[in-house]
């Protein structure tokens, strides 16, 4: 009853002062707003990461050569010849994990069709690969193991190599083409992917049985890497652990020497990529959290002047019966009213925000919900921990001083 | 036997400013029955203020005994002294201490949020009828800005009236009027006073001590007299001789 009352002293209060009440207000409602609106384009570029990776494969593992690169002075991976074709028949013959399994080899070259030519990478691998990168053919057929095994000069080739090798508009399946010397017979072409988020071009590739591109065209007997596909997305992690054990007995390595080849899943690649998107989040977050903090000295600057300025209203109100705690929460209830409102607000403009940079901006964005809760109880909080001081401040006034306040 | 309504008894309060006390009470013992109209009168720095403050429960004695209806004021916490304002006095003073922007009505039922006894509809009820008593009952929705200064003052007495307090203190509640409206407020003074409503008033104006039945005159913290006022001219008669104004 009594702090209904008080509920309606402190309404009746914010509505004499529309003006002020909402240019307090305006703080918080930027600085609400920008929270969500930052949020939400953090969330919505890591979800476009997740993704692109995933469109790429989400259960792929790759092996490649050479320890993580990441530590300091090694060889890059492409030069280290340790990973072999026994390497892959052992991982084949052990892992269970696995679904799908593919020896890689890659090497740059030019393909060339009569007059045309187009400088592209060619691809060794085995008929896995297609279920692996996820890949659909546009037309024709995926070579056999058949053909691999004795080494056909069978290529299939991506959009942006059929552009600019067959630009007539013919269709390439069946023709032949030439990879540095190497005649090759075009048997398929991939479906279109595009750009991978990382700005590469997934159609310029040919892709080759791997005995063939090995033998003809790099004559080396090693594999650049190993490309597999873990049962499920869940099952990755516990599969490249696997891996690793087969690949560190193969290898005969001891306890105390490191691997000499890397084996990553998408996850983390996923996590690499996120965690620098993470940081840009944590970064306009920090911003945004800095013009909510500005918005609650805001509510509190104008709770201080409205004290001061109704030193003589709250003389009376102690004079008829108002008690200190009265007062207090007179204020408080002002405070918390005044953030939550434009914590509201500052919902509602976030949301249009984020709305507006998505049809005009073509940003992605991706709304949370815990974005919304936790900003609004940051208002809530903002409210009292501002809105405190000065209602503090006004009940501790002597009601005689007060009174004769001018 | 009459009621006693206050009972004050050697009464002292001093202040430290400074190295030097000043001595505002020096021992004042006086008590008011219930149905009296005093005035208490005294020229500035006669102690008129903190006798007003202590009458009032804003302020506490340093020593001696102050009681309202039967309840010793010395010791009691700030919100027992807040309780008792808002259910033993009822506060009037010189500049009205209307809010602003806040219609009659709501400002009379200010007193009544502060008690949770009182329901929302008692509270209507209840202001309504001061706001009636005082002559306002036409005027319930206007703000002290549309209210003349009498009216203002109206309307801070129908407050005061409002949570049925055992006294009505008053400050110089004339002070800022002319002499007409100054009569009007005294009429209606009087006129509550013979319904049996405690009135005190402080005032420094002697023609105001007139028209109650006791005063009590201060003086450097001390009783100078305290004499019944057995000729109580009738404020609504002097009103009457009043030259007429021609507006």
């Amino acid at each position: 009853m009594r702090l209904f009352n008080l509920f309606k002293i402190a309404t009746k209060a914010i509505v004499l002062n529309k003006t002020r009440t909402l240019l307090t207000m305006l703080g918080i409602i930027i600085g609400v707003a920008s929270v969500i609106a930052m949020l939400a384009i953090g969330e919505g570029s890591k979800e476009s990461i997740r993704t692109t990776i995933s469109a790429m494969g989400s259960n792929m593992i790759t092996i490649r050569p050479g320890s993580d690169d990441r530590g300091p002075a090694r060889g890059s991976g492409g030069n280290v010849q340790t990973l072999t074709l026994d390497d892959y028949n052992q991982i084949k013959a052990e892992a269970s994990l696995l679904s799908y399994i593919t020896p890689v080899v890659n090497g740059g070259g030019q393909v060339i069709n009569g007059s045309n030519n187009w400088p592209s990478t060619i691809y060794g691998v085995n008929p896995d690969y297609l279920n692996i990168k996820v890949v659909d053919l546009q037309s024709g057929s995926m070579f056999t193991d058949v053909e691999v095994q004795s080494a056909s000069k069978v290529a299939l080739i991506g959009q942006t190599v059929v552009d600019n090798v067959f630009p007539d508009g013919r269709d390439p399946v069946g023709q032949m083409i030439r990879f540095d010397n190497i005649p090759f017979k075009v048997i398929g072409v991939l479906e279109e992917k595009g750009e991978n988020t990382f700005g590469q071009d997934q159609d310029d590739v040919v892709i080759a049985p791997y005995t063939t591109v090995q033998k003809r065209i790099l004559a080396i007997d090693y594999l650049n890497q190993v490309m597999a596909s873990a049962v499920s997305e869940n099952d990755a992690p516990e599969a490249v652990i696997q891996v690793t054990e087969i690949l560190r007995t193969q290898h005969k390595l001891m306890d105390s020497e490191d691997d000499d080849f890397t084996v990553r899943s998408m996850e983390e690649l996923i996590s690499t990529f996120s965690s620098t998107s993470e940081m840009l989040t944590i970064l306009l977050v920090a911003v945004a959290s800095i013009s909510l903090l500005i918005g609650g000295i805001g509510i509190m600057n104008i709770m201080y002047v409205s004290v001061k300025e109704r030193t003589k209203e709250i003389g009376l109100r102690m004079a008829v019966g108002g008690k200190g705690s009265d007062i207090l929460m007179q204020f408080l209830i002002e405070a918390i009213l005044i953030s939550i409102t434009g914590g509201l607000l500052g919902v509602i403009l976030g949301l249009g925000a984020t709305v507006f940079i998505e049809k005009f901006l073509n940003w992605p964005t991706s709304v949370a919900l815990y974005s919304i809760v936790v900003s609004f109880a940051v208002c809530a909080v903002t409210g009292i921990f501002f809105g405190w001081y000065p209602a503090r401040k006004a009940s501790a006034l002597d009601p005689i001083t007060a009174l004769r306040y001018e | 036997m009459t009621k006693e309504i206050i009972r004050i008894e050697d009464l002292k309060r001093e202040f430290t400013m400074g190295t030097e006390t000043v001595h505002a009470l020096r021992g004042i013992s006086f008590s008011i029955n219930e149905g009296e109209f005093v005035t208490i009168m005294g020229s500035s720095g006669s102690g008129k203020s903190t006798m007003l403050n202590i009458l009032g429960c804003l302020d506490q004695p340093t020593s001696g005994l102050y009681e309202i209806d039967g309840l010793k004021v010395k010791d009691l916490s700030r919100n027992e002294l807040a309780t008792i304002r808002n259910e033993k006095i009822g506060f009037i003073f010189q500049s009205y201490n209307l809010l602003a922007r806040t219609s009659a009505i709501e400002n009379v039922e200010l007193p009544l949020l502060y008690n949770s006894k009182v329901t929302s509809e008692e509270r209507r009820d209840r202001a309504v009828k001061a706001l009636e008593m005082v002559g306002l009952g036409e005027r319930l929705h206007h703000t002290p800005s549309q209210l003349s200064g009498g009216q203002q003052q109206r309307v801070a007495i129908a407050r005061s009236l409002v949570n049925n307090p055992v006294m009505i203190l008053a400050d110089e509640a004339t002070g800022n009027l002319d002499t007409r409206t100054s009569y009007e407020i005294m009429a209606l003074f009087q006129e509550l006073n013979k319904q049996g409503i405690t009135i005190t008033f402080v005032t420094h104006e002697p023609d105001i001590a007139t028209f109650s039945n006791r005063t009590i005159v201060l003086k450097d913290g001390e009783i100078m007299q305290d004499y019944k006022n057995h000729n109580v001219l009738s404020a609504a008669e002097q009103l009457a001789q009043l030259p007429k104004q021609d507006d």
